[in-house]
């Protein structure tokens, strides 16, 4: 099967992009600069990612609050029109379709982002619940392209060019306006774990809001940004990703994310699971970790001795030491708890350390 | 990018023959691209003996990590500490400063060495 591409793919070539199978998408792991310069640039500056291949699926009708509110486990109904709120699809085993952004217009009318590899899978999923509702699902993936401007230097460099003030989007708020005449609907979110905005927009002008931004940014420090520092980014800043720290076979208890669950509401989709596994007590749960020695650097998906795995693991840019997180049996969740990660046949140290490994100043 | 006076390997080793039975090992520039940014490298001590094909240690880079293996049998003279501090020399200058060990040459160079032609075929049809 060929590999899927976005609307950017000729300006990744063209910059002198590495590109990847990311889930199927031809994707951008780092940019000439290489993974370091575009991780310190996003958390000193601002980076450019180009998240287009996230998919997009609107929830709309008279019943679609309802719904939601039943088939995420986050609390929809407190959630004000104009905020986004990070939640998931689950199972009845309360383990994970996928994670999300659900953005709420009104209450009839929601946007919700999926992880790219799994957006075939959750529409379907989301369809195949929603039947007994008045609600329509949509799938706007192929009609939205989407850019993330992440880092301190973010709104400086999107203000001028946009008509909506961004002094008033809150975290997790979002707006709809133009940018440059451009109908854009403008989130501040992201998956680095600094200030900034993932702008999405017709998917015929995503190269032309990309250009126009690489422009603007540059005098400022911007460079464009691949998956290769997406993914240390998020890992520092503890964030997700599917496939790793949740997937079918992890509850959301287990990825320490019982935040998202909003067990008071009523019913919701996994709840009577999760509730009793609540009760019963977990077994195991997932752990930040640092490494003791300088050269021994953990990866994803190897063995924890004491039993569990590593789910994502490398060099912190940020802080300089060799971090991760992993499932481990919940006697070794405590803080300062001592692990041994194998690596190529040997058990080298590790200690439990209090997650995120980075937060930025506020 | 591949300099004439160096023999290579397929696995993307480099050997620079310094003319009194000794040698200084690294990876090339095409490896080190392909690693992206260096942060830790693995050497092994002096005085190890290791024959052609032997592991010899490990290069880490922000995104994966990579073993690297003997171009041709010796004994480890010396290994480049000056990487424990700027491990970003393998990246930067991968044929000057970011050389990883320095051998003595046991026997003949290993048959199955590359002159720079021959490498810069290999790697042509290896990316491609």
């Amino acid at each position: 099967m060929s590999l899927k591409r976005t609307p950017l793919f000729d300006a990744h070539v063209a910059l002198g992009a590495r590109m990847v199978d990311f889930g199927g998408w031809e994707m951008p792991l780092q940019y000439p600069t290489g993974i370091l310069a575009e991780h310190h640039a996003v958390r000193k500056a601002v980076g450019i990612f180009d998240v287009s291949h996230m998919g997009e699926i609107r929830v709309r009708g008279s019943q679609s609050l309802a719904f939601l509110d039943w088939l995420t486990p986050n609390g929809v109904g407190a959630l004000p029109p104009g905020r986004i709120q990070y939640t998931g699809l689950l199972t009845e085993r309360g383990t994970f379709v996928d994670d999300l952004l659900l953005h709420k217009v009104d209450d009839r009318d929601f946007l919700l982002v999926v992880n790219a590899s799994n957006a075939g899978k959750d529409l379907a999923w989301i369809r195949s619940h929603a039947s007994a509702w008045d609600v329509e699902v949509l799938d706007e993936s192929a009609v939205t392209g989407q850019v993330a401007l992440q880092g301190p230097v973010s709104a400086a460099v999107l203000q001028p060019l946009v008509d909506i003030e961004l002094g008033r989007i809150r975290y997790y708020g979002f707006a709809q306006g133009t940018f440059q005449g451009v109908p854009v609907l403008i989130a501040r979110t992201g998956y680095t774990g600094e200030d900034g905005f993932e702008v999405y927009c017709p998917v015929e002008r995503t190269p032309w809001v990309w250009e126009t931004l690489l422009e603007q940014g540059r005098p400022q420090g911007l460079l464009p940004t691949g998956l290769g520092c997406r993914n240390t980014l998020r890992l520092e800043a503890k964030m997700a990703l599917y496939g790793h720290e949740i997937d079918d076979g992890i509850s959301a208890l287990e990825a320490d994310l019982g935040w998202i669950l909003r067990f008071s509401k009523g019913d919701f989709l996994g709840r009577d699971a999760l509730a009793a596994q609540r009760e019963r007590g977990l077994v195991r749960v997932l752990v930040g970790f640092r490494m003791m020695e300088k050269g021994d650097i953990a990866r994803d998906h190897m063995p924890v001795a004491e039993g569990g795995h590593v789910t994502s693991a490398a060099p912190s840019p940020t802080l300089g030491r060799n971090i991760g997180l992993a499932l481990v049996p919940i006697a070794l969740a405590d803080l300062g708890s001592r692990i041994h990660i194998e690596i190529r046949g040997r058990a080298c140290p590790a200690e439990v350390i209090p997650t995120p490994f980075y937060v930025r100043a506020r | 990018m591949y300099p004439a006076e160096l023999k290579y390997t397929k696995n993307h080793e480099y050997l620079r023959p310094l003319g009194d039975g000794t040698a200084l090992v690294g990876i090339t520039h095409y490896a080190q691209e392909a690693l992206g940014d260096v942060v830790f490298v693995s050497l092994p001590e002096p005085g190890t003996r290791l024959g052609t094909g032997e592991e010899f240690g490990t290069v880490e880079s922000v995104k994966t990590v990579s073993e690297v293996y003997m171009p041709s049998a010796g004994e480890v003279l010396e290994v480049n500490t000056e990487l424990e501090a700027h491990p970003e020399f393998v990246n930067e200058d991968p044929y000057g400063q970011g050389w990883m060990i320095k051998l003595r040459l046991e026997g003949e160079l290993d048959s199955g060495l590359l002159d720079a032609a021959g490498y810069e075929a290999h790697v042509m049809s290896e990316s491609r």
